[in-house]
């Protein structure tokens, strides 16, 4: 009998052999690429040094993390990383929304696609051009906003890329040029998905186009904008490491406004190769950021199971 | 009545022809700015008016083109092969998954989804590539690190894959004899095209794109990319007078600094800002499919 079930197992195992195949690339490249640095986290705790490498360098416990937050570094990188994101979101939401709602009246639908073809550009272009982009705007000897816009206003010139207290708006606005066509895009297409019938009865009783959107589109469009809230606050810990450190040009001096946990990892990393601090400023991010997926996923799911990541 | 809706669809217009001018302005400056004359920008700055135009800031990319084109041949070759590969490798990993009767199904889709969730960051990662596998300063160290494979791409597939390919036609195939790998190939993906192509584009994208591999991973310049030549000339305002540019001595004097460096930024997005208005259609759906189940 047992020799039986054996052999239908291994039968079984023989006629799906070739999936089991398929499957070798993928895992072995997530194996390399997600896994194995999982167990190189353990050099948060570690003195790490090139010489012992991963696995030989000296256990120091929670060292690491306690230089970490007894320095400044730790409040202001946590504080700069929330609060963009957080007005990040809170912007892109309400453009995204307003945009889409806009495109959507638009009866002409070669012009409807070609302002959405222009207002979804800017997502396309590396961060690498936009820190081009932006310093043809504020550069202080040949920038536009120095040489033509501030003239005008009757302003001197502004030393943009010294001064750090301009940055928090210079970035929001990089960043909502950049993407808000993203959203704008989500929320329109959902905006087409509504049933034409609702806007119909609408009209016969004598809806204005106003009270359309107010009382039709943004009900109907709530979930959806929910949902892509939740997962973006999920996400609220990492920050986009090309807009922190392109676009200001990796400034020193406007280090206290650009820096954000990304930007302070890879700096402590590449900069000044000091590793125990920047594998626990990474540990706290990534475990920060996983619970804040968890948390946001949990909610995600009570409002709508079929929206969840898990 | 009809009156108040044309001043509604006027107002629309209005409202919507600004987003789009502000969001192609920039655009517009940096393209300006490479055509503007040298000593016009000193004086008056970047502007969408200049007062004297000029070429010379592409023909003076044009002397000592090498550079450039050998950076765009790096950048072609990591995003066919990094392309492809990686479309590849997904496809092979989704389809398995997406097979109901598949054992450890669960298991490894698990196995993949975890690497959503969390990640061991930079530091690790970095210390994988370099010490355990010595990928620093190769071409692989291009391709490989973060963008070869995702486990939002393998999701989506193994969706398609799931939804839009019966079941009843995998297990016809197999009662004539026809094994897996040729069910893969010959049924699965000619009816896997749109999926295929919504991935690769993304693939694209992100390869062209990508700076940051060759920012942490590489530092021999004969291996940048195109993304990482226009960040080191932004970064590194004398390397443009240093570098090779600048080799001849009478030429520093009055190099076009400022034109040049938009110059090179217009060449470096020229090719996806002309290929998007085609791939647009494909590239919307795409992000919408993502965002709404992946």
């Amino acid at each position: 009998m047992k020799q039986l079930t054996l052999m239908k197992r291994i039968s079984r195992l023989k006629k799906y052999l070739p999936l089991f195949l398929m499957l070798v690339p993928g895992l072995a490249y997530l194996i390399i690429n997600n896994y194995l640095p999982l167990f190189g986290l353990v050099i948060a705790f570690k003195d790490y040094n090139y010489s012992q490498g991963i696995f030989g360098s000296d256990w120091i416990g929670f060292k690491n993390f306690e230089y970490l937050f007894k320095t400044t570094d730790a409040y202001i990188i946590t504080r700069n990383t929330i609060l963009y994101n957080g007005v990040f979101i809170l912007l892109n939401l309400m453009i995204g929304i307003g945009v889409a709602i806009f495109l959507n009246e638009i009866k002409n639908r070669f012009l409807s696609r070609f302002y959405q073809t222009v207002i979804l550009m800017p997502y396309l272009i590396s961060m690498v051009i936009v820190g081009y982009l932006v310093f043809a705007m504020f550069s202080l000897e040949t920038g536009f906003i120095n040489k033509t816009i501030l003239p005008w206003l009757g302003i001197s010139d502004i030393s943009w890329y010294s001064e750090a207290k301009y940055w928090p708006y210079i970035l929001t606005l990089v960043h909502i040029w950049k993407s808000a066509g993203y959203l704008c895009v989500i929320f329109l297409a959902t905006i087409i998905g509504i049933d034409h019938e609702y806007y119909e009865a609408a009209k016969i009783d004598g809806a204005t186009a106003w009270q359309q959107i107010w009382k039709i589109t943004i009900p109907l469009l709530t979930p959806v904008v929910i949902i892509m809230t939740l997962l973006q606050i999920g996400r609220i810990f990492y920050s986009d490491f090309g807009l922190f450190y392109q676009v200001p040009l990796n400034a020193g001096a406007l280090q206290s406004t650009t820096n954000v946990i990304d930007t302070y990892v890879y700096r402590s990393l590449m900069t000044l190769g000091d590793i125990g601090m920047s594998s626990a400023a990474g540990l706290y991010q990534s475990l920060v950021g996983c619970v804040l997926v968890f948390v946001s996923n949990y909610l995600v799911r009570r409002i709508n199971k079929d929206n969840a990541m898990f | 009545m009809k009156r108040q809706q044309k001043l509604w669809q006027t107002g629309m217009h209005a409202i919507l022809i600004a987003i789009s001018v502000m969001c192609i302005l920039p655009v517009i400056l940096m393209a300006v700015s490479s055509i503007t004359d040298e000593k016009t920008i000193y004086t008056k700055g970047y502007s969408f008016i200049p007062e004297k135009f000029s070429f010379e800031a592409y023909q003076f990319i044009w002397q000592d083109a090498d550079r450039i084109l050998h950076a765009y041949g790096i950048t072609i070759l990591i995003t066919l092969i990094g392309t492809l590969s990686g479309l590849i490798i997904t496809a092979l990993l989704a389809y398995p998954l997406s097979r109901k009767d598949m054992p450890l199904n669960r298991f490894f889709s698990l196995f993949v989804f975890f690497t959503m969730l969390f990640n061991g960051g930079l530091v690790p990662t970095y210390l994988v590539y370099t010490q355990l596998f010595d990928l620093k300063n190769t071409l692989l160290a291009l391709i490989v690190p973060a963008l070869l494979m995702n486990a939002f791409y393998i999701m989506l597939m193994r969706t398609f894959f799931k939804t839009s390919i019966p079941d009843a036609l995998i297990e016809a195939a197999k009662i004539d004899g026809a094994g897996e790998f040729f069910i893969f190939l010959r049924i699965v993906l000619p009816l896997s095209l749109p999926i295929l192509a919504t991935v690769a584009l993304f693939q694209t994208i992100n390869y062209w794109n990508d700076w940051f591999n060759g920012m942490v991973y590489v530092t021999d310049s004969k291996l940048y990319s195109l993304q990482n030549l226009l960040n080191r000339i932004l970064l590194d305002i004398q390397f443009i007078a240093n570098s090779n540019f600048g080799s001849q001595a009478e030429l520093a004097a009055d190099l076009p600094m400022e034109s040049v460096r938009m110059a090179l930024a217009v060449i470096g997005v020229l090719p996806i800002l002309i290929a998007y208005p085609f791939f647009q259609k494909y590239f919307v759906k795409g992000l919408t499919i993502g965002a709404v189940k992946g």
